[in-house]
């Protein structure tokens, strides 16, 4: 492989990101599944880099579930993102950064179609004013929190307790890097490093002393979805996606997977125990599965939270090895205290 | 009537026109932005689709021009026309007068990384049909070594809108079997894959060389694009692609692929359209005066074309046109005295 | 083994590096001119049993190059030997005896 080549697309693909005074708005769904990565991120961005990221408890979902499973259309699905912009607005904030991936999809379509048809904007302007008397300004910058840890990301290495390093090999730890699918694929001009070799994850594996594999089905979806998934007949569709990715990984022995979406994630880690169970087949070393993680949970780990603190116990593949790898002390006794 | 004519480029088209030139009597001059003469042509091996000998037939070119007057690393700079003549400024400082210009200058091959699903310039494996002709002249490549399976991407950079190329550039196809069939004579036991959406096989005896390609050479042929290509464990190309004839994914493991890449318009025809009051096509290639009766020709007096200036062209087509702009040319220098 | 209500869906994905090119080699010895078809279709547009039946050796000759042997043969089965086929095929392959070779070669299991 010739890296020069994926740099030059890199270098291609750059996106404006600022570093400070965003308006943060959370996920639905993430809080369930990964606990405390919402939170590890705002303590990193506030209270370790003292930089000043703002949220309301009045903002609400992007409405991004319903509007890919078909049950709400895309103009109620605007007006409830131009709510969230008048929030915005009326905090005073003009960068909007966005937990999920699927929101950061939305809101890029959203203000894509506004700017491709100016109509439909002034129309949905009328809608939330006569739904709320509320008036808003689109965002000058909009970002993915991932954006943001990549763009502070040398930030944190200079912070770093723990390195990606296999302490008992003294190697790079092999990071499987997992984008997801609405981040770069609809708009590839508005990722870090576009649609075919994003460089979002790997710029931060790569600041963090990890190594990071290119594997055939790098760019496959994880299955998730949101139609398919959500009818229990329909889940065999998502399982195989997955499957596919796993199956293509194993041969270059990877470590851990990194992504930065809420369900790919979900998926990847709970989808190993099904396939043990349906196919008799674990993967990673020792079969031991391949832990994964969010973004602000390998952020939390390399700048030395506890990893209890980081909601690693709600994990179905265990991430112990892992983090005896990494060469991080944790007490076992306390994984399920609160 | 000054006998003296500018040609820009000197490619097979600059190099047969500044011949005919000679011959009619007239005084040519060869103005070439690069380092040495030959175009493209200097780049190729063996031509279809009887494997001529590519060098021998530039040295053919060449020769009957060796007393003609030749500027090379040199570009236009300024072009003042007035009463049918044009007074041309070049970027070495030298001043022409001359009485009409042949535009021969060419075209560019489309950049391959440009689809950056092929991994051209990221995966070691991945080569343009200009990288595997070189092999074929140089005989070493250290990304071709003992390749089992080959495979040959047609329509790199053509017939596509996504890169803004929606011309065919006629001339792959063609040199993708010619290709296939002399990698198999150099690797005799690897299997040969292409990729295809059409097979244009419009000229004399391609159709003959697509049959020896399938019967002599076993060569497989698969209709579909290809979708992605990436690296497996060994360094080996994974390579996904829509079998559509089955209408199903196709996946195959190579060693070595190809992607036949493109003719697309030269970066500087718009500076020259603008230098020499000429138009150009969507395509970006140069506009004719008709495209029946009088391609040779541009919309501005005194000012010809000969070759792919004008849009895609095999070889002979590309003489053959030399000679007949030349014509042309001299048909209307003779009105004009 | 737990009960999920859904299972993994098969792949249709067509693996070029592994499929047994064995009999498909022998196929080719017997009829070499097997190599020389184009996929044009002109066979199937002329076959009396395309109406009434999945007969299609334009498909059948695509099957056996993918490795999909027993719905290649399946495609075939019925055919009556009429010859329509090796009247239009523009490779001048004689369909007829290809025919024959394919039902003999792979039919034996």
């Amino acid at each position: 492989m010739i890296v020069n080549g994926k740099q030059k697309i890199w270098s291609e693909y750059q996106k404006e990101i600022p570093d400070d005074h965003y308006f943060y708005v959370r996920s639905c769904i993430r809080q369930n599944f990964f606990p405390a990565s919402e939170k590890t991120f705002l303590d990193i961005v506030r209270n370790k880099l003292n930089l000043d990221f703002f949220e309301t408890e009045h903002h609400t979902t992007c409405g991004g579930i319903a509007y890919h499973s078909d049950t709400i259309p895309q103009e109620t699905l605007m007006t409830i993102v131009a709510r969230q912009f008048a929030l915005m607005t009326e905090s005073g904030y003009k960068n909007y950064v966005a937990s999920c991936i699927t929101s950061f999809g939305i809101y890029t379509e959203t203000l894509e179609t506004w700017q491709h048809f100016p109509e439909f904007e002034e129309k949905i302007r009328e809608n939330l004013w006569k739904a709320t008397k509320r008036e808003f300004n689109k965002p000058e910058y909009l970002a993915h929190a991932s954006d943001v840890i990549y763009k502070l990301r040398d930030k944190i290495a200079a912070r770093a307790k723990h390195r990606l390093i296999n302490k008992f090999t003294g190697e790079p730890l092999r990071v499987v890097e997992h984008i997801g699918c609405h981040y770069s694929k609809m708009f590839p001009s508005k990722g870090v490093g576009g649609a075919e070799y994003p460089y979002v994850l790997t710029g931060m594996i790569e600041a963090w002393g990890g190594e990071i594999i290119d594997y055939p089905e790098r760019r496959h979806c994880c299955g998730f979805g949101f139609r398919q998934y959500l009818v229990q007949a329909n889940r065999g569709y998502s399982l195989s996606n997955t499957h596919k990715k796993f199956e293509s990984m194993q041969p270059f022995k990877p470590d851990m997977i990194i992504t930065n979406c809420p369900g790919c994630p979900y998926f990847l880690d709970r989808w190993q125990y099904v396939i043990a169970e349906m196919e008799g087949k674990t993967y990673g070393e020792n079969s031991q599965g391949i832990p994964v993680f969010t973004y602000e949970e390998v952020a939390g780990l390399v700048l030395g939270y506890d990893p209890w603190d980081l909601g690693l116990q709600v994990h179905q593949t265990d991430v112990e090895p892992l983090l005896d790898k990494m060469g991080i002390e944790y007490n076992k006794a306390d994984k399920y205290k609160i | 009537m000054s006998k003296d004519v500018l040609v820009i480029g000197g490619g097979p088209a600059g190099l047969e026109a500044a011949n005919q030139l000679k011959i009619l009597g007239y005084k040519a001059y060869i103005v070439e932005k690069s380092e040495k003469l030959g175009g493209h042509l200097a780049k190729w091996d063996r031509l279809f689709p009887e494997s001529i000998s590519a060098s021998e037939t530039l040295d053919k070119l060449l020769k009957p021009i060796n007393d003609i007057s030749v500027f090379l690393n040199s570009e236009i700079v300024s072009v003042n026309g007035t009463d049918g003549s044009f007074s041309v400024l070049l970027s070495n400082n030298i001043t022409l007068s001359v009485s009409s210009i042949i535009v021969a200058t060419g075209f560019s091959l489309f950049h391959a990384e440009k689809k950056e699903e092929y991994g051209y310039g990221i995966y070691d494996r991945v080569i343009t049909s200009v990288d595997l002709e070189n092999y074929f002249k140089k005989h070493s490549d250290n990304r071709i070594i003992n390749p089992k399976k080959i495979g040959f991407v047609h329509c790199v950079g053509s017939r596509d809108e996504k890169v803004c190329n929606r011309q065919c550039s006629k001339v792959c196809c063609v040199t993708a079997i010619k290709q296939a069939c002399e990698v198999k004579e150099i690797f005799p036991q690897s299997e040969v894959y292409c990729f295809y959406m059409d097979l244009r096989m419009y000229g004399r005896y391609y159709e003959d060389l697509y049959l020896e390609a399938q019967s002599k050479y076993g060569i497989r042929f698969i209709r579909g694009r290809v979708s992605e290509v990436s690296e497996d464990e060994n360094g080996k190309l994974v390579v996904k692609a829509e079998d559509t004839l089955s209408s199903k994914p196709l996946k195959v493991t190579l060693d070595l692929l190809v992607l036949m890449v493109g003719m697309v318009k030269n970066d500087d025809n718009e500076s020259i359209s603008n230098l020499l009051n000429i138009r150009v096509g969507e395509d970006g290639f140069f506009k004719t005066a008709n495209p029946i009766l009088r391609s040779t020709e541009g919309d501005s007096q005194g000012i010809f074309f000969a070759g792919a200036s004008t849009g895609p062209k095999t070889l002979p087509e590309t003489i053959n046109e030399a000679k007949a702009t030349v014509l042309s040319m001299h048909n209307y220098l003779s009105k004009q005295v | 083994m737990v009960d999920f209500g859904y299972s993994l869906s098969p792949s249709s994905r067509i693996n070029l590096d592994n499929f047994d090119q064995g009999r498909l080699t022998i196929l080719s010895k017997i009829e070499p001119d097997l190599i020389k078809c184009i996929a044009c279709g002109s066979c199937a547009a002329s076959c009396s049993a395309a109406n009434f039946t999945k007969i299609n050796l334009r498909k059948v000759i695509l099957l056996l190059h993918r490795g999909l042997d027993n719905e290649a043969v399946s495609l075939i089965e019925g055919c009556m030997l009429c010859g329509k086929c090796t009247l239009v095929c523009p490779r001048g392959i004689n369909t007829r005896n290809l025919i024959r070779s394919i039902l003999k070669t792979y039919k034996e299991v």
